[in-house]
């Protein structure tokens, strides 16, 4: 289905996340944060930008493992960006599907 | 979300066995990563998972074990259990699944509480030294409850 984000129309899936990151753009991350109570800082950006990296790699979004790992950001400090699931919240910002897997 | 999605959690770990623990590590780490409140309560057995020098050198159960497909008297052989956790442990690495430490030290700054079961605790004659630095306290069955107000208990 489309949606209306930031004043841009993209198509999202039932749970709101990007259909495709191909259509992502910072205004984009910008609405989607919003819509999750998020405003975003330059910590957060960091953050977005490795998820965009990272998932480019490896078409997937990286779990919080992985954001602590690869990344280098600390999961506190996820947890604080990103109150209530931050992989989940930092991977829909990103314009990608939440990470798949238990981890 | 509907009105009856799952708030807060409380696990118990009450095993000692490396494919006992990872259960309840999986549920607190994943309760956390979906927003849920987690508390993890670790009695008996289980407090090998936060004993600083027993959590790295947790073993498979090789006896008394039927998942294991290996007849009990075979499983008693010396090296048996060893050689199940190692090929456990490769599994685990190659999953890329966190260690018992990295995942108590993941599960912490996740913001899930750890807590020890005081009963073991005076049973095995533990200290609050002998725990890893993520555990908050030593708390009665009393405490447990009071902390698990409004929460679901898992039992592992």
């Amino acid at each position: 289905m489309t949606k209306e984000i930031n004043g841009l129309s993209v198509d999202v899936d039932a749970e709101g996340y990007l259909a495709d990151p191909k259509q992502w753009t910072k205004e984009l991350a910008t609405g989607l944060a919003k819509e999750e109570g998020i405003e975003l800082s330059d910590q957060h950006w960091a953050i977005i930008e490795f998820i965009r990296k990272d998932g480019a790699e490896n078409g997937t979004a990286p779990n919080i493992r992985r954001i602590t790992k690869i990344g280098g950001f600390p999961t506190k400090e996820l947890y604080n960006l990103f109150p209530g699931g931050p992989a989940k919240k930092a991977a829909k910002i990103a314009g990608y599907q939440k990470p798949h897997g238990c981890i | 979300m509907t009105t009856d999605a799952i708030k807060k959690i409380s696990i118990i770990a009450s095993k000692g066995s490396l494919e006992g623990i990872y259960p309840a590590l999986i549920l607190a780490n994943g309760a956390r990563a979906e927003g849920i409140e987690a508390t993890l309560f670790f009695t008996f057995f289980g407090l090998d998972a936060i004993l600083d020098k027993r959590l790295d050198h947790m073993k498979v159960a090789t006896v008394g074990n039927p998942g294991m497909h290996i007849p009990t008297l075979i499983g008693a052989l010396p090296g048996m259990s060893a050689l199940a956790t190692h090929m456990m442990e490769k599994k685990i690495e190659k999953l890329d699944f966190p260690g018992i430490r990295e995942f108590i030290e993941m599960i912490s700054d996740a913001g899930c509480d750890i807590y020890a079961c005081k009963a073991s605790v005076d049973m095995f004659e533990l200290k609050k030294e002998d725990f890893c630095k993520q555990v908050s306290d030593i708390i009665t069955v009393g405490d447990f409850f009071e902390k698990s107000a409004g929460a679901k208990i898992i039992f592992t």
